[in-house]
């Protein structure tokens, strides 16, 4: 395997770093919820952890990003620390959200990941609007919005879109296309096979891949960015990819074939990466790197483990702003 | 203080905050080259341009959520809505997202917008176009949701939403934007949230209302006047917060209460304005507290049937004279 374009190993070292801190992260995650230490949904992000690395790293840090309820990778490689998103899983108030917000509403203002949302294609106006406001003040920011496949037919993925076209808004919208929108497969959702065709009707910039490498999304991403941030406008990117895992932790995974799913890892893009860079030499600097990230992974559970939970007194605080309107 | 319509009055409060801060920008659909469907924006796009006067198109959704989402990020948009009608497409937006950002985020994002609309009913415009939006609003914590009956209340509550770090939602009504009176000039007058208003003294009963209303009250009180009943008229403004100092004064002072406002009798406000009064002066009242409401049916077109659903004077006057005994 081999990537589109030249680029240094250190930067694939860092990339394959972030998806193996996303991967050990939600693997310990996994388990920490089967021993029942986390509560709600977990959607385990397993397989796609390349997309949102190697959208990122085509990202300024003053660039806005949001995400779905699938969001502990954006997260992760916008920079929270292990820590805090742990302690968001296990509900406790060293959590990125202090707790109140669970799996799926990660926040991260100080690294601009502004949250994971529940409400299937509602974030999508939200990501429009930092876009709306990066042009309102002219201070180049760029914004990132990611969804899965199943939320393009909702209303508003398709409002998103008509503004963001219309009113030429810097922002990427990264359809990961992971095949099935919760057990239903693209095929029984959509009247198209290629989802990137929304974005003719809108008149906007589109784009398609397949996530098997991620400096290749690095770069396919990255060229959306630069033409949001160049000419203010939008471009709708089909990033094709698969998650190994069920949707959430109850799915009994009965939708597809353990043959596909073998098939599947057998491309795993974490494992293309370190295949390529072990077949470069880089054996010590990878042994290095996972050695880390199970000490980091280990760290985050304890720290987890050992956080206080938020109080009561937390909750009005966080409604309003001041007095509590009632 | 100058002579201004209510809708001059909101055109006023915004046109200040817009010139005092420039992350305020008004949205919505007709808002600029039309004019504003009823006026309200009419002028603002010549005075600040396309940039801060944006015309969206019927994607009330949309545009929430963008509104919301540059609110994220420091704007302060008001977003006008052709009619409160139209904001239940968009009513997830509000649920969701404007009134959860500040919590699901433990507190790092907040949400400065304004959301304002008539509300209401408008004569004979159908059942589709006659909802009184505040009672489902008003349940939602996270969010603030205002009244104003009056052009003074309009201009400074809404300044007040606007320069507000939570989302407020603002209730017009098409019906009072004719309605003239004197408001302050002074661009720093501002009425905070969360106080009533005593818009007629009395002493026999408490008339409680807001918005529209309030003026339907004040003709049921002129009315009760004439048979020697001597009727309060509380003007609640601000319905979260809601002003329950004011709910109690009132009625220490006449024990006896009437509620009147558009929307159904099921639950709403009005439930909620029974349940604080009760709770907190049950000892002094000498009456259940009885509610005018729109009849529980949706609005009918036929003008003399959407009169009978509607709060009337007779109506408020026949309720007041049930909690005074004085019926029949």
């Amino acid at each position: 395997m081999t990537t589109t374009r030249q680029h240094s190993d250190e930067l694939h070292l860092a990339l394959y770093r972030k998806m193996f801190q996303i991967r050990r992260f939600e693997e310990e995650a996994a388990r920490a919820y089967a021993q029942g230490k986390i509560g709600g949904f977990l959607h385990l992000y397993i397989g796609q952890e390349a997309v949102a690395v190697g959208a990122v790293a085509s990202l300024q840090p003053t660039d806005y990003a949001i995400t779905t309820y699938r969001d502990h990778g954006l997260a992760l490689a916008r920079g929270m620390t292990s820590r805090a998103a742990m302690a968001e899983l296990f509900g406790k108030v060293t959590g990125c959200s202090k707790g109140l917000g669970g799996s799926m509403h990660f926040f991260d203002a100080e690294h601009n990941m502004l949250g994971g949302y529940g409400i299937v294609g509602g974030h999508v106006p939200l990501a429009v609007g930092t876009a709306f406001a990066s042009k309102y003040r002219e201070d180049g920011r760029v914004a990132i919005v990611f969804l899965g496949e199943g939320a393009v037919s909702i209303g508003d993925f398709h409002e998103g879109m008509s503004l963001a076209s219309l009113w030429k808004l810097p922002i990427v919208i990264v359809v990961e296309n992971n095949e099935y929108a919760m057990g239903t497969s693209l095929a029984r959702t959509l009247s198209v096979e290629d989802v990137s065709l929304k974005a003719v009707g809108y008149g906007m910039a589109r784009d398609r891949f397949f996530a098997t490498h991620v400096l290749e999304v690095h770069d396919r991403i990255g060229e959306a960015i630069e033409r949001a941030r160049t000419t203010s406008e939008p471009t709708l990117v089909e990033v094709r990819t698969y998650r190994f895992r069920g949707h959430s932790m109850s799915d009994p995974g009965k939708y597809r074939t353990p043959d596909e799913l073998e098939e599947r890892k057998r491309k795993d893009p974490l494992m293309v990466s370190r295949a390529e860079l072990e077949g470069k030499g880089h054996q010590e600097a990878l042994q290095k790197i996972e050695a880390e990230i199970e000490a980091e992974i280990e760290d985050a559970i304890r720290f987890a483990d050992e956080s206080p939970e938020p109080g009561p007194e937390l909750l009005e605080a966080t409604t309003y702003k001041g007095a509590f309107a009632r | 203080m100058t002579v201004l319509r209510y809708r001059e009055a909101v055109r006023a409060a915004m046109i200040e905050e817009m010139e005092r801060d420039e992350r305020v920008y008004l949205i919505g659909e007709e808002v600029g080259a039309y004019q504003g469907a009823y006026k309200v924006s009419e002028g603002m796009l010549e005075r600040f341009g396309p940039k801060r006067v944006i015309d969206a198109p019927i994607t009330e959704s949309g545009f929430t959520g963008i509104s919301i989402g540059a609110a994220m990020v420091g704007l302060r948009p008001i977003v006008e809505y052709m009619t409160w009608n139209f904001s239940a497409v968009a009513f997830d937006q509000i649920l969701n997202n404007a009134a959860k950002i500040r919590q699901m985020s433990g507190g790092q994002l907040h949400v400065p917008i304004v959301l304002r609309a008539p509300n209401g009913s408008a004569r004979q415009v159908g059942s589709q176009h006659s909802h009184a939006m505040e009672h489902f609003y008003a349940h939602v914590p996270g969010l603030k949701v205002l009244a104003p009956a009056t052009p003074a209340d309009a201009k400074g509550l809404l300044k007040a939403a606007i320069r507000d770090e939570d989302p407020v939602l603002f209730m017009e009504s098409e019906t009072l934007y004719n309605v003239k009176g004197e408001v302050p000039d002074d661009p720093d007058f501002i009425v905070p949230m969360g106080q009533a208003r005593v818009a007629r003294e009395g002493k026999d009963v408490s008339i409680i209302a807001y918005g529209r209303p309030v003026h339907v009250a004040l003709e049921a009180a002129a009315l009760l006047e004439k048979e020697g009943i001597d009727a309060e008229v509380v003007d609640l403004r601000s319905l979260r917060p809601l002003d329950e100092q004011a709910l109690v004064r009132t009625v220490q002072k006449t024990h006896r209460a009437v509620l009147t406002y558009e929307g159904w009798p099921y639950g709403g406000v009005g439930g909620e304005i029974v349940d604080r009064i009760q709770r907190l002066a049950f000892d002094e009242l000498d009456a259940p507290i009885l509610r005018v409401t729109f009849r529980d049916v949706p609005m009918p077109y036929n003008a003399k049937l959407e009169q009978y659903v509607l709060p009337q004077p007779d109506r408020i006057a026949d309720a007041v004279r049930e909690v005074l005994y004085r019926k029949g």
